[in-house]
């Protein structure tokens, strides 16, 4: 499978995530959020940016109750809740959020 | 509602050249999530996984040893070095990352992950255990 943004074309496997996760580009998240018909805003893009430092950082992407916690401590327990998260991203703000950031599926994800 | 049991994830080999130490990290990582009381020993060679300054540039394997750093994210925050097998190694704790957790009902305070225990206490570690995952 493949996405095409800008006529660029980017691998991804068979659930969509990026194959090469050094080739994303913001373009990358704006396309797969088009394809689920998922506007994004200034608060989605929070997460996503913050996913690609904790994997960055950490080589990993982590559980959704590793990235509540995380972003409750570094944006408040108003972000830091699943209700907020899940609000943002329908699909699970593990797999959807971590697809549109570049990063594979959160290790331990179903 | 089962009780919680206690796992036990014995790391006994160099980081790279095997899979070993990546998959048993990986498991761990799953594990932590299903609320299980989790600890690791590092133990002979293992403690080799733990080193800081890993460069993998020429072994064509990703450099994992960030990843041990998120394991305090992931409420693993009880990690077991043998003494004796560091010492054999000629390495100090100081060779080794600095391993903390954040304790979210301390406000945040920084606490140490790593034990450093020998071998006899080990022994005693291992006897409290529930299950054993051996890599």
């Amino acid at each position: 499978m493949a996405i095409e943004v800008d006529g660029k074309t980017y691998e991804t496997d068979e659930e969509g995530y990026l194959a090469d996760i050094t080739q994303w580009v913001p373009g990358v998240a704006d396309i797969m959020s088009k394809e689920d018909d998922l506007e994004l805003t200034e608060e989605h893009w929070d997460i996503i940016n913050f996913l690609r430092e904790y994997y960055e950082e950490y080589q990993i992407a982590p559980a959704v109750r590793v990235l509540t916690k995380a972003v409750s401590k570094r944006m408040g327990k108003d972000k830091g809740n699943s209700k907020y998260l899940y609000g943002l991203f329908p699909y699970g703000p593990g797999k959807q959020a971590c697809r549109y950031a570049g990063l594979p599926k959160p290790t331990g994800c179903v | 509602m089962s009780k919680v049991k206690k796992f036990m994830y014995v790391n006994r080999r160099a980081p790279y050249g095997t899979i070993y130490a990546w998959e048993s990290l990986e498991v761990v990582l799953i594990g932590a999530a299903f609320e299980q009381d989790v600890s690791m020993a590092f133990i002979g060679d293992g403690v080799y996984q733990l080193t800081k300054g890993q460069d993998t540039t020429g072994l064509e394997m990703k450099n994992f040893s960030p990843t041990y750093s998120a394991l305090g994210d992931y409420e693993v925050t009880k990690i077991y070095i043998e003494k004796e097998s560091l010492e054999e190694r000629g390495l100090t704790l100081e060779d080794l990352q600095h391993l903390t957790w954040e304790d979210e009902d301390d406000d945040w305070a920084e606490k140490d992950s790593i034990q450093l225990v020998s071998r006899a206490e080990m022994v005693k570690v291992f006897a409290d255990q529930d299950v054993f995952f051996n890599f």
